[in-house]
This record gives C-alpha cells, sequence and structure tokens, in this order.
C-alpha cells in the first residue's frame, strides 16, 4: 500500500492503494466514477479510455504509480452538463445500443478531435480502431464524429 | 377501431394506489429518463408531482400531469425501455414530453412475458402494452364524464388533455388522475387504428442516452453498496475436466482477501430451470475488497484440477468411433471437424421428406454438393458477467444483468430454499445480451457466495473468465445437394444439417416448399462444452450457408441469383409443396424486391462486388445486398443495402440503429471471429486472440429500409444477423473467384492471399 495523489476532472484526490493498482480500478472501485468500463483489462478493447494530461489513453494498463501527479479526465468531467460537442452529436445521431462501450469511444472521440478538429475517414477508423463497440455501433460513431468536427460532409 | 377486454387481470391494477410524491423515485435521475433528452427539461424536472396515481402496473400520472411508464422487459441494447413506453404513451394519449421511463421491477403478476430473448420484447407484449395505455385512458375518460356530468362518447383526448365537445371544458391528466384511480377497471376497451398513431412510426430517442453519454453507474458491473465485497471465481482450465485441490493458505493472507473457498452452484439433487446452464458447477471462489486485490489473488492461487471421468468417458467413445487412437475424451476443434463431417452426417434422420429426392438425384445428369461449417462462438457482450447479491436473514436481493429475471428468481428458490416472495430480483440495463444472460449461472453463483460470506458481494467475471466459461454458439456442419437435370432445371434438394451438440436444421423453411423433391435430415453429436442460444440461434449459421449454396445454384444454373429466388418464392406461393411450410413467400419475395430496388441491383457497378442474400426468422423478413473489394489482403466493405419486414416499426430511428448493429455483427462473425479448443481448453479468451470486428473493418454505409404493411410488429433484434452472413460469402466470391465453405472467413481469405502473392 501507497498513498498516491491525482488530479481527477479537475478535482485533487489523495488514495491508498498498491502500486500496481490500474487507474481504471481506482476510479471505479476506489472513487466510484464507474464511466469508465472495464472490458478487457489488456488495452484491447476501449471501454476504459480516459485522457491524460489530454490524449485518450486506457486507465486498465496505467498504474496508479504512474498516473499520480498528473491530470486525468475521465468521461464524468469531459463536461459540465453532458453538453461536450462530442456527447451532443452521440444524443442527436442517438448512437448507443447497449452504451457500454461507449464512453470509451467518446473518449477516444473527444482526444482525436482535439488534436485534429478536421480528420478524414481514414484518421477518424486509425483513432477509434482500438475501441471495440460488440453492438456495432461503428457507423454511428463515425457520423458523430463527423458531426462534432469540423469536416462534416452531407 | 379493435376492441379488446383488458384481461390484464385483476389483479394486476393496484387500484387507488397514491404514492407521496418522490416517495417511490428515490435515485431516480429525472433528467436522464425523462422521453426526449431535450429542451424544456430542466422546466420539467422542476415540476415533480406532488402525488403519484397508479392507474395500473404498467403506468402512474403524477397531479401535474407528468406519467411514469414502467419498462417490462430487461433492456440489452435493443432499445426496448424506449420503444415498450412508446407503446404504452400511444393509446394513453399524452403528450411523449410529459413521458418518464423507469425500468419495472420482477412482477410476474403484473407483466407476461419479462424477458430477452427471441426477439420477442414488442411482438409478445404489443396488445398488452396497448391495453394497458388504453385502459388507463378510458378510465381517465370516465372520471372526467363523471365530474362534467357528460357522456363520455363526448369527450376527446389530445396530449393528456381531455376536451368535452359540446361545453369545450378542458381537464389535464393529472387533476382528474386522482378520480380516474377510484374508477372501475374497464371490461373493454378500444384500441387506436393505425392511422391514428402520433408516437408509434416516429423516431424518439433513447431514454436512457444521456445518462450513457455522461457515464452515470446504469450497468450491473457499477453496483457499489456499503459493505459490498467484490467476489471472483477460478474455474477448470478445460472442459472434462474439474476441481481436485488447492493450496489457498498464502492466497488468504493477501492484502484485502477475506475468503478463498469452493461452491457446487447446481448440486445434483436441484431441480433446475431451463436457464441454469453453466460451464462449472463447482468453482473456486476468492472473495475481497477491491477487484484488482481479488484479480491478483486468483492469480497466486495454486489449483489442482483432474479429468471428470464421467464427463470424457462419452466423448472418448465417440473419438475412438472415428478411428481416433489417442482419444482422450477432451474436446478438440480439428477432431470435432472430422466426427461432424465423417460421424455426425452419417447417421442422420429423416425430418422432412417431400417427393421421391432419392429417384430425382438418382436421374440426375448432375449433382451439385456442398459443406458449409462453422465454429463455437462466445457471445462477448462488452459487459463481463457480474451480479451483485445480499443474502442475509432468510431474504435475498439481487441486482444486475439478466435476460430471464422469472426463471432466476426461480432457480434461488430452488437452490437457497427461500420464499419467491423473500427472492427480489432487479434488472439493471445490459451491457449486451446476445443470448449469453439467459443463463444466470453467474446470478446464482452470487447468491449462494454472499450466502455463505453473509455479506453483499459483487461477482465479476474477468474478460478471460467471462470468455472461458461460456454458452456458447455450437459449432454446426450442413451439406446440401441439388439434382439438375439435363435441360438444367433444378428436380431435387437435400440438406443434412447438424451439430455439436445441436441442430441448425430448420425443416420447413424456405426453400422447403418451392421444390417437389425435397429431403431434409439432422443429426447431433455430444459434447461437455456447454452451448445455448446466440443471437438468432441456429439460423445464425444456416441462412449464410443456404443462401451460398443458392448464389451458386443459380451460377450453375445460369440464372441471376435474385430472381432464381425470386422463381423459387413464386412456386411456392402460388402452388406449394407440403403444408409445414412455415414462412410467408410473398413478404419473402417483398424484401428481395425492395433491395434489388434500393441498391440499384439491375444497373449493376463494376467496381464492386456485390452478393445478395435473404432469409426468415424470428416471424421477420430482410434481404442484405453487399458491395465490397479486397484491398491488399483486407476485405473492405463499402456498403450494405438492407430491406425490412417486421411489420409496424415502433421507433424507426432506433429500429436502423438496430438493422445497421445486426449486419455489422453478422459480418464480423462470419468474417473474424472462432472460439477454438485444444485438449478442451478454450484457445481464446481475450480480445488480442478473439477477433471481434472493429472500425475499420466495418461497413462505410448501411441502408435500412423497412417495408410498410401496416402489420403487428415481429423480432427485429436477430432477423438482421443471419442473413448478411450469406451477402458476404458470395460478394467474397465475387471479389475473389473462391467461394468460401467454412466461417471464419478470413482464415481461408488470408490463404488465398498467400497463393496470389507466392
Ligand atoms: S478495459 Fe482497458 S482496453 Fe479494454
Ligand atoms: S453499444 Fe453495446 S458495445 Fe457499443
Amino acid at each position: 500500500m501507497a498513498t498516491f495523489n491525482i488530479t481527477i476532472n479537475g478535482k485533487e484526490k489523495t488514495i491508498e492503494a498498491d502500486p500496481s493498482t490500474p487507474l481504471l480500478w481506482i476510479l471505479r472501485d476506489h472513487l466510484k466514477l464507474v464511466g469508465t468500463k472495464y472490458g478487457c483489462g489488456i488495452s484491447q478493447c476501449g471501454a476504459c479510455t480516459v485522457h491524460f494530461n489530454g490524449s485518450a489513453v486506457r486507465s486498465c494498463q496505467l498504474p496508479i504509480s504512474s498516473a499520480a501527479n498528473n491530470e486525468i479526465t475521465t468521461i464524468e468531467g469531459l463536461s459540465e452538463n453532458g453538453d461536450h460537442p462530442v456527447q451532443q452529436a452521440w444524443l442527436e445521431i442517438d448512437v448507443p445500443q447497449c452504451g457500454y462501450c461507449q464512453a470509451g469511444q467518446i473518449m477516444s472521440a473527444s482526444a482525436l478531435l482535439k488534436r485534429n478538429p478536421s480528420p478524414s475517414d481514414k484518421e477518424i477508423e486509425n483513432a477509434m480502431d482500438g475501441n471495440i463497440c460488440r453492438c456495432g455501433t461503428y457507423t454511428r460513431i463515425k457520423a458523430a464524429i463527423k458531426k462534432a468536427s469540423n469536416s462534416e460532409i452531407a | 377501431m379493435t376492441k379488446i377486454k383488458t384481461g390484464i387481470g385483476r389483479r394486476s391494477f393496484i387500484k387507488s394506489v397514491s404514492v407521496a410524491g418522490g416517495g417511490l423515485i428515490i435515485g431516480f435521475n429525472w433528467m436522464a429518463c425523462k422521453g426526449p433528452a431535450e429542451e424544456g427539461s430542466e422546466e420539467l424536472a422542476m415540476q415533480m408531482p406532488d402525488e403519484w396515481f397508479e392507474l395500473n402496473g404498467y403506468l402512474k400520472i403524477g397531479d401535474n400531469g407528468i406519467v411514469t411508464i414502467y419498462s417490462p422487459n430487461p433492456e440489452i441494447g435493443q432499445n426496448v425501455k424506449t420503444s415498450m413506453p412508446m407503446i404504452v404513451a400511444e393509446e394513453l394519449d399524452v403528450d411523449w414530453n410529459n413521458v418518464v421511463v423507469e425500468q419495472a421491477p420482477l412482477n410476474t403478476e403484473v407483466f407476461t412475458r419479462q424477458l430477452a430473448g427471441g426477439s420477442q420484447s414488442i411482438r409478445q407484449g404489443w396488445e398488452s402494452l396497448r391495453t394497458a395505455g388504453a385502459t388507463a385512458r378510458q378510465m381517465l375518460l370516465i372520471a372526467a364524464a363523471k365530474q362534467w356530468e357528460v357522456p363520455v362518447s363526448e369527450l376527446s383526448v389530445e396530449n393528456g388533455v381531455i376536451t368535452h365537445k359540446g361545453s369545450d371544458k378542458t381537464i389535464g391528466y393529472g387533476e382528474i388522475a386522482k378520480a380516474a384511480a377510484q374508477v372501475e377497471v374497464p371490461e373493454e376497451v378500444e384500441l387506436k387504428d393505425n392511422d391514428n398513431f402520433k408516437i408509434i412510426g416516429t423516431s424518439r430517442k433513447n431514454v436512457d442516452a444521456k445518462k450513457i453519454v455522461t457515464g452515470q453507474p446504469l450497468y450491473g458491473l457499477d453496483t457499489y453498496k456499503d459493505g459490498m465485497l467484490i467476489a471472483m471465481i477460478v474455474q477448470p482450465p478445460a472442459f472434462g475436466m474439474e476441481f481436485k485441490t488447492m493450496d489457498d493458505e498464502k492466497v488468504k493472507e493477501m492484502p484485502g482477501i477475506k475468503d478463498v473457498f469452493t461452491i457446487d452452484t447446481y448440486p445434483e439433487d436441484m431441480e433446475k430451470e431451463w436457464s441454469d446452464v453453466a460451464a462449472f458447477s463447482k468453482l473456486v471462489v476468492v472473495v475481497g475488497e477491491t477487484t484488482w486485490q481479488v484479480m491478483q489473488a486468483k492469480k497466486a492461487l495454486n489449483v489442482e484440477w483432474d479429468l471428470n471421468p464421467e464427463l470424457t468417458k462419452e466423448i472418448e467413445i465417440l473419438e475412438k468411433s472415428a478411428g481416433m487412437d489417442d482419444a482422450s475424451g477432451l474436446e478438440s476443434t480439428d477432431i470435432h471437424a472430422t466426427l461432424m463431417a465423417d460421424v455426425g452426417s452419417k447417421q442422420s434422420e429423416v425430418v422432412r421428406k417431400d417427393g421421391d429426392p432419392e429417384k430425382a438425384f438418382k436421374n440426375a445428369a448432375r449433382v451439385i454438393e456442398r459443406s458449409y461449417t462453422c465454429p463455437f462462438l462466445a457471445h462477448n457482450c462488452m459487459e463481463p458477467m457480474n451480479f451483485f447479491a445480499d443474502v442475509s436473514g432468510g431474504k435475498a436481493e439481487l441486482l444486475g444483468p439478466i435476460q430471464t429475471p422469472e426463471y432466476a428468481e426461480k432457480s434461488i428458490n430452488k437452490r437457497l430454499g427461500l420464499e419467491l416472495e423473500d427472492i427480489d430480483v432487479q434488472m439493471t440495463r445490459m451491457g449486451g445480451g446476445f443470448g449469453r444472460r439467459l443463463y444466470g449461472h453467474f446470478l446464482v453463483e452470487a447468491a449462494v457466495i454472499s450466502e455463505k460470506m453473509g455479506k453483499p458481494i459483487k461477482l465479476v467475471y474477468s474478460r478471460e473468465d467471462d470468455m472461458t466459461n461460456g454458452v456458447y454458439r455450437p459449432a454446426y456442419h450442413v451439406t446440401y445437394r441439388a439434382a439438375l437435370d439435363a435441360n438444367n432445371k433444378l428436380t431435387a434438394f437435400h440438406v443434412n444439417a447438424g451439430g455439436i451438440p445441436e441442430s441448425p436444421l430448420f425443416a420447413n423453411r424456405f426453400p422447403a416448399g418451392a421444390i417437389d423433391n425435397y429431403l431434409a435430415e439432422s443429426w447431433t453429436l455430444n459434447s461437455n462444452i456447454s452451448v445455448g442460444a446466440f443471437r438468432a440461434p441456429r439460423s445464425n449459421f444456416i441462412a449464410g450457408a443456404e443462401q451460398s449454396f443458392l448464389d451458386e445454384l443459380a451460377e450453375e444454373m445460369g440464372q441471376d441469383p435474385i430472381q432464381f429466388r425470386l422463381d423459387m418464392l413464386d412456386r411456392a406461393k402460388k402452388d406449394p409443396v407440403g403444408e409445414e411450410n412455415d414462412y410467408d413467400a410473398a413478404r419473402y419475395a417483398g424484401v428481395l424486391k425492395l433491395a434489388r430496388d434500393k441498391s440499384g441491383w439491375d444497373k449493376g457497378n463494376s467496381s464492386l462486388s456485390r452478393g445478395v442474400s435473404a432469409y426468415y426468422c424470428h416471424n421477420s423478413y430482410v434481404a442484405q445486398i453487399l458491395d465490397m473489394s479486397i484491398e491488399g489482403n483486407e476485405p473492405l466493405i463499402d456498403k450494405v443495402t438492407c430491406a425490412v419486414d417486421c411489420g409496424i416499426v415502433v421507433n424507426p430511428d432506433a429500429a436502423k440503429n438496430m438493422v445497421e448493429g445486426g449486419t455489422i455483427d453478422g459480418i464480423g462473425h462470419a468474417l473474424y471471429s472462432e472460439m477454438t479448443f485444444k485438449d478442451g481448453k478454450p484457445q481464446q479468451s481475450n480480445f488480442d486472440t478473439y477477433k471481434l470486428i472493429r472500425h475499420k473493418q466495418a461497413p462505410k454505409k448501411i441502408d435500412v429500409h423497412f417495408v410498410d404493411n401496416g402489420i403487428d410488429p415481429t423480432g427485429l433484434g436477430e432477423p438482421p444477423f443471419p442473413p448478411v452472413q450469406g451477402a458476404l460469402a458470395n460478394a467474397l466470391y465475387k471479389a475473389t473467384g473462391k467461394r468460401f465453405y467454412r466461417q471464419p472467413f478470413i482464415n481461408e481469405l488470408q490463404t488465398i492471399d498467400t497463393e496470389l502473392k507466392t
């Protein structure tokens, strides 16, 4: 056990945990921030995606020891009232089916748009390929990203 | 208008129940569940009613006109939590903006079929949902008529406001709800004509969407309660093995670990429900404070496993019958393939026979024979299996993702000996179902663990546990034969289908009924591998195989694949062979024609390879046309055109979403996914080795078209899944010049590419 200081959604948190504990389980078990999902635990599905100093990372692979003293944003902190353009686009296109993967998809998409506000189809596919949607909402996800981006085409 | 007996049962109407404002809605997020998550909702949130009046088990009305509608069935992503309340709201004649949706509790006295499976939620709920809405509406009208002392026939309703024709007096539902709750439940009510639908047939947004995109707790795995511990299981490494002994001393000392023990989920003397299917009954359980601690303890645990002679003996005999000397009774995929091709198909039973197929085959100028196979599949719901259980003081509280809550309650009753009224099963939104959560062993496991610990626990499956402790889609094999005469006319058709351990045959489906001489045979082989329903059971393989064979047949006969099918359907419609045919040939042909027209089939498209397929299952008809190309060694799917006949479409945009998802899911599994076994051991345990379709591999575009025929709704969750596999195989043939007979197609596709390259 060790003590770690971590900034999550702009708030300082102090956490007691084994240093190897992945950020995913810190968020879920310790902080009850359950929007970040567990899907595979081995960096293959993207359900656990969060922003680490602004970039999309898989929180299942990020031990708390490495996450400490950095800025973490989770789906709960992406916007105040669910009004981030990506969230809005998701609502407009009514993307989710079961919805379980969607927080991870949204975190990957919002990191992509921050870095590249007008991604091409190929760039979207490349950025999103690590996020599995078992329900198959891929075409809607792409449409929503386009909607939220500057490159919306008819 | 249709008159309908209300008959939901008197007991289902809880008369005159008024609930103090807020009393029933603790922990309920008004904003996120409110009908459309749009403007005005904040304003609405201010208007919590002071009092609720329950008119029947499906709905209650607040004194301010807000209506809560309970969605009875489990939500697995098929969006019934939106569409079922829409049907109630339609007959109630209420403004959807004033509707709040809540997941109903398990209540077999009020609701008829609280189950997510067989694409039946809307089809089977259609009448009772409408009746519930219409009955409440009638009670509100009766109450208003009484208050104004006018006949009910002089009243009309729009958007929850009742108007009296003669006097132009109006009253809102909220104002009359209290009086309506006292009204005798009418014996008979009128349902609307389809033409008068205002909500059904219009697109309404997913009522949980806001919660989903903001990461609010919704799923079973999101459950955290005071004093709750985390439990995980350790299972045998292979099918055919069982627990022998373990060394848990050090593990019990690990940080956060509370206990390590074994359980027997389904003792032999327990009377099981059909849903009590599990890969392994005897499991090792580790309980601790946090998920990560328990995961670490699992890794450190030393368990010894043994062959289970009872399980392996039968398989050993089977393997020896195939001439294998080294039979071990532990199953392997390569052995399965041999067994299916050489043993199974030779021990088949005739299920249907029309005319004289033997003679037709004997006299044939040409016989075309092709065999198709598919592997076991894991469901891989994105949310792994899990359940919360608190069993103490003779009561059980269970909360989590389950497609069969009614059966789960009975299983707990039998397993723990608790009375049904002391068992409370609550449904969470599910991170996928696909049939996997029909089998509630994880719920029983959770209850047994909680009882043993005397504490609330949440059972959590890791992805590896979930994938290797499956209730898999069986492996199937089918051989088709067609007899052609000297004029290249089809004279007989033979299907011989089987699997491990069930057969995918539907003997009475197309092309049965379209051919004079027809023979359908079926067989099965034993296995220790646990299997169950997987999205569109059996159809999920046989549709693709059949539609690939018909494509090849059409080519051999020099016919257009769509016209070939239409001609056969025409025969089945005008002069059907046999009386057992369980499809409607005209609706079948209808979707084929619609897909043909919408895709521009007749115009052709030189740059892309195109395949067609059509199938009937779960009372609905789907045709798909798939356009693709091959780039490097990767299949690139450009577009899928889908034509769907599922009767009335309740929520069109959500229905489209379902068809898009089913299409992608069907393509993904046929192309990429397989669960293989070696000596009983699953060879894939996570998404590094088990391939699921991803963004890059998904079709660029999916066009969905519904047949508008006003027929009562039929299934939609499953029907788009099976046929697209045939359209894919047929397009792959056009793209590569090779026919694909074995799923997942990617395996063969890669060998073709190697050949081309070398
Ligand atoms: S849970 Fe982290 S990538 Fe799957
Ligand atoms: S919506 Fe179900 S996994 Fe993506």
